[in-house]
């Protein structure tokens, strides 16, 4: 002990601490809602953060570009062929003369609106079918599970050529198609998270105290496994995005008239040559939109990481 | 004395086994978790369940509050048998049965408050008509465990390991059970903290007059809180009896030797004792065979030992499972 | 002169949410032959204090000041020139000198080699020994820490072990090259009662035999009581109390070890006296009390303890204590 301290201690500091003036019980951390904490996390993720505000400004661009801009995305102006870009077209003009800006951002509406849509219904039907088959578990799990496997067996671009045909090219077939086999992964992982969170004490408190099964199933085994699969989800979005535009850049996927991102590539590949500059806007839109959404896929992840225990 | 009491809970020959054959194709693999266990624990008492790991004392607290279903055997609670109960007598039996589980950073849902935790089971019980009269009763139960009252906001993760504990305790008594079982409760925490745990557990047993089956592997604990101790080994209940006569007067040879390992905190006792120290391991509870399952290590084993299961035998106060015993 | 003597040694760790004080200002002397008890809760900075002696600290732990002198010879990484030659320095001593049992076995053995290979290896690394003469030490070795059939069970795997017997291989490892000091961390606590007893036996046994000196990290006092010569008590990063067994068991200084001497139920007592529990939880060290870390719950905190530490008081030649109740003005309140 230093001389210093010595000094300074007085006798008077000899008398007992009241209860009052100890810090017992104390709680080390400050009190954060779960989603106030992921959020700081999130925040610190610099990437995360860039890949959140691109999409944001995406979004906000495909929905109001073609709304406030002076072209329609079909309006054709022959006097302006494959312009390069100018302050008029920022992004030029296609063989048609029509506003490529406003055609990818157009193009956004129905990929974006795609990536979500089939997000949303893989969610809907991962978490109950997943949900279901783990929570009940034992023979009705074993044929759910079998049932998966033999949907999963077949070649999934067999089903989405099979579907295409017979329901036409319609936003609603391409939808069907993306969907009818990607919400088996969504399904098995919900599957493994609630057979392992069933298995947690506290689920097993929640039977005690005489919780019936839907709160079981919602308050405490899908809330729980809720991390995983919001960051599967962010990741399905870019998978459907990705195979729309694929299916549409070969040739069979959407309408001609509905200008996906696929559909513009696939419009621009006999340009390519002469008119590379075209085919580029789509797709960057379409890698920019990928990337910034698998950072805030892996973003998510980590900020939900921590807190579980 | 507490044996004057009427039995609140009456296990007989209650028997647990789980199928854990790996394929289809593979021979029957069965673990008696287990395997004919008979007891009463009576009102107001607290019963200590002691073993070692794998001995099934865990599996029997959790086929007790219903979350496993037996093979075989019978459990009555308050005269009546729990099995089969249904609808409103199944929510009675729910509430009257409560456990506190081992592992205090597992047995708390990390989503929700502390508050949400606690008023949880009132709400499913329907206990007080007004959300405010629930918030009143967790800020009471939280005081009762020695929190406070602005800790009802807070999430489990913020909370210590002892203090978790204490909120599980909480959560167990929201609805004014009878019976709690205590599965390990003490195990996960530092010494300081668990005498915290077991003398919260004894004053809420003298106010309330609750009964429980505290089931631990830490012998000396379970002899300070429980009125009577079941030593269990690979399924089976091997000695009952008032905790000081089996400290002081073990009959069983497993009893003998379990308590003759336990550490003792004081130099001169612990540096003097002489051990009994078992030959070889617990044997695996898959496909246990016939006889006395302590026969294998057993120092006084006989060929009977390994042919035939004995049967609890009444010496004095005591129920003991050992041949040795038999007039 | 001792065989360990370790002097103010502070280790911290840096994480995201700031510096964990894990270990602060800790002395201690070890003699050759002595097993020393170290008995401290979670977090109590025990086991950090026994990694940061063998150069086993996690990559963001920092060793901030302190010496440690092992046979003579400073071993804290500020004694040597650069970290390549502090590692090669630890490396040599670790599995000659030092030996270290770690709580679960299965984190020391690797699972894919047979425990022949896992004991002969170091006896053919440290010693000069053929693969032949190494065998025959191997077997021995088995045979001494109580593994029957040595010979079949040698060319096992770890998974054909159960786990007080893992314990033993590990121990064995441990003595391969008749360490002078073995660090062992919690080697009973994963094991069932009846098998910590055949371990306890044996290291009391081993201890006789090898006249190897032990630092025995536990939270367990019936271990303590059983095994140690000395005993140190921690709490929140500082050794608070020191002294042999009898004198921490029936006559503790601290309030905190009184108070865990009170607060554990020792079965030879019938009349089941209350126990006496500590109130409150331990320290945060990320930000740890300035003063005593004990202050927060303490029966007897006074206004001193919270901003100064208490300096050593000596008892005896080997008891001493940290708490200002032993200052003649604090002295009052002992009772």
């Amino acid at each position: 002990m230093s001389e210093i301290n010595k000094e300074a201690i007085t006798d008077d500091m000899f008398e007992l601490l009241d209860e009052s003036e100890k810090n017992s019980e104390f709680i080390a951390m400050e009190s954060k809602t779960f989603f106030q904490d992921a959020w700081g996390r999130y925040k610190k993720n610099k990437l995360a953060l860039a890949g959140l505000i691109f999409l944001v400004i995406m979004v906000a661009l495909a929905i109001f570009v073609p709304i406030l801009s002076p072209y329609g995305f079909e309006s054709q102006d022959l006097t302006m062929k494959n312009a390069l870009p100018t302050l008029a077209h920022p992004f030029g003009t296609d063989k048609l003369g029509r506003d490529i800006f406003v055609r990818v951002m157009y193009g956004g509406r129905i990929s974006l609106a795609i990536g979500f849509a089939s997000a949303a219904i893989n969610l809907v039907i991962g978490v109950l079918y997943g949900g279901i088959s783990g929570y009940i578990g034992g023979k009705v799990d074993m044929i759910m599970m079998r049932i998966i496997d033999i949907i999963y067996a077949v070649p999934t671009l067999l089903y989405v050529i099979l579907i295409l045909m017979v329901f036409g090219n319609s936003i609603g077939s391409m939808l069907l198609a993306i969907c009818l086999t990607s919400w088996i992964g969504m399904a098995r992982q919900v599957r493994t998270q609630i057979m392992s969170i069933k298995e947690m004490e506290y689920s097993l408190a929640a039977v005690v105290i005489g919780a019936s099964h839907k709160r079981i199933l919602l308050k405490h085994l899908v809330v729980n496994a809720l991390g995983p699969i919001i960051v599967s989800l962010t990741m399905m979005v870019p998978s459907a995005i990705f195979t729309e535009s694929f299916l549409s850049f070969v040739g069979i996927g959407l309408d001609p008239s509905i200008p996906s991102w696929g559909k513009l590539a696939n419009d621009c590949r006999g340009l390519f040559f002469t008119y590379p500059i075209q085919i580029v806007w789509v797709v960057l839109a379409i890698c920019l939109t990928i990337l910034s959404l698998n950072f805030i896929g892996d973003g998510i992840g980590e900020a939900l990481q921590s807190k579980t225990r | 004395m507490t044996n004057n009491n009427k039995p609140i809970l009456k296990v007989s020959n209650l028997k647990t086994h789980f199928d854990v054959t790996k394929g289809i194709f593979q021979p029957k693999q069965i673990v008696k978790a287990v395997d004919g266990v008979s007891f009463e624990v009576y009102e107001n008492e607290t019963f200590g369940l002691v073993g070692e790991s794998g001995c099934g004392k865990s599996t029997l607290g959790r086929t007790i509050v219903k979350l496993y279903e037996p093979v075989e055997g019978e459990i009555e609670f308050e005269g009546k048998p729990i099995k089969g109960l249904k609808g409103a007598e199944l929510k009675k039996f729910r509430k009257d049965m409560q456990m506190i589980f081992q592992d205090p950073y597992a047995s708390l849902n990390p989503r929700m408050t502390v508050g949400e935790i606690i008023k949880e089971p009132m709400v499913i019980h329907n206990i007080y008509k007004t959300d405010k009269e629930r918030e009143e009763r967790v800020v009471e139960l939280l005081k009762i465990v020695g929190l406070k009252p602005d800790h009802i906001q807070r999430y489990p993760a913020e909370f210590s390991g002892g203090q978790r504990q204490r909120i599980g305790i909480a959560r167990a008594l929201a609805v004014n059970p009878k019976f709690i079982v205590c599965d390990e409760p003490i195990s996960a925490l530092d010494v300081s903290i668990q005498a915290q745990v077991i003398n919260l557990l004894k004053n809420i047993q003298k106010e309330m007059g609750l009964s429980y089956l505290f089931i631990a592997h830490d012998l000396s604990m379970v002899k300070h809180i429980s009125d009577r101790i079941g030593v269990m080994y690979l399924g089976h209940m091997m000695e009952v009896g008032p905790s000081n006569d089996v400290y002081h007067r073990p009959l069983h040879p497993y009893t003998v030797a379990l308590l003759s390992a336990i550490p003792i905190p004081d130099p001169d006792i612990a540096k003097a004792k002489q051990r009994i120290v078992l030959e070889g391991e617990i044997p695996s509870p898959i496909n246990t065979p016939e006889g006395c399952p302590f026969a294998s290590r057993c120092p006084k084993a006989t060929a009977r030992c390994s042919q035939e299961t004995p049967k609890p035998i009444q010496v004095g106060n005591r129920l003991v499972s050992c041949f040795l015993y038999e007039k | 002169m001792a065989l360990l003597e370790v002097k103010n040694l502070t280790t911290s760790f840096k994480t995201p949410q700031g510096k964990v004080q894990a270990v602060r200002d800790v002395s201690f002397e070890l003699n050759e032959g002595e097993v020393l008890g170290i008995v401290g809760e979670s977090g109590s900075g025990k086991s950090q204090t026994m990694y940061t002696i063998m150069g086993l600290l996690a990559a963001n732990g920092v060793i901030e000041s302190g010496d440690i002198i092992f046979n003579g010879e400073n071993i804290a990484p500020s004694a040597f020139k650069n970290k390549k030659e502090y590692d090669k320095k630890m490396r040599t001593l670790r599995g000659n000198d030092i030996a270290m049992i770690f709580q679960d076995p299965m984190t020391f053995l690797n699972p894919v080699l047979k425990i022949e290979t896992q004991l002969i290896e170091p006896l053919m690394n440290h010693t000069k020994m053929n693969k032949q003469q190494a065998r025959t030490r191997a077997l021995e070795l088995m045979r001494l820490v109580g593994i029957p059939s040595p010979e079949k069970r040698i060319t096992q795997y770890p998974f054909e072990f159960s786990g007080g017997m893992r314990q033993r291989i590990v121990i064995a490892i441990a003595l391969a090259c008749n360490p002078k000091l073995i660090i062992a961390d919690e080697p009973t606590t994963a094991l069932d009662v009846t098998i910590q007893a055949q371990v306890l036996e044996l290291i009391d046994t081993l201890r006789r035999e090898t006249n190897a000196a032990i630092i025995m990290i536990t939270h367990d006092l019936g271990v303590v009581a059983k095994l140690c010569d000395r005993v140190g008590i921690m709490y929140g990063g500082k050794l608070v109390e020191m002294g042999t067994d009898k004198e921490i068991f029936y006559d503790p200084k601290h309030p905190y070890t009184k108070g865990l001497l009170n607060c554990i139920a020792n079965p030879e007592d019938d009349d089941d006296k209350e126990l006496q529990p500590i109130a409150g939880s331990p320290p945060d060290l990320l930000n740890p009390p300035v003063g005593c870390p004990f202050v927060d719950r303490c029966t007897k905190a006074m206004k001193v303890c919270k901003n100064h530490m208490p300096s050593v008081v000596a008892f005896s030649n080997t008891h001493s204590s940290k708490c200002w109740l032993n200052d003649e003005r604090g002295a009052k309140y002992n009772d």
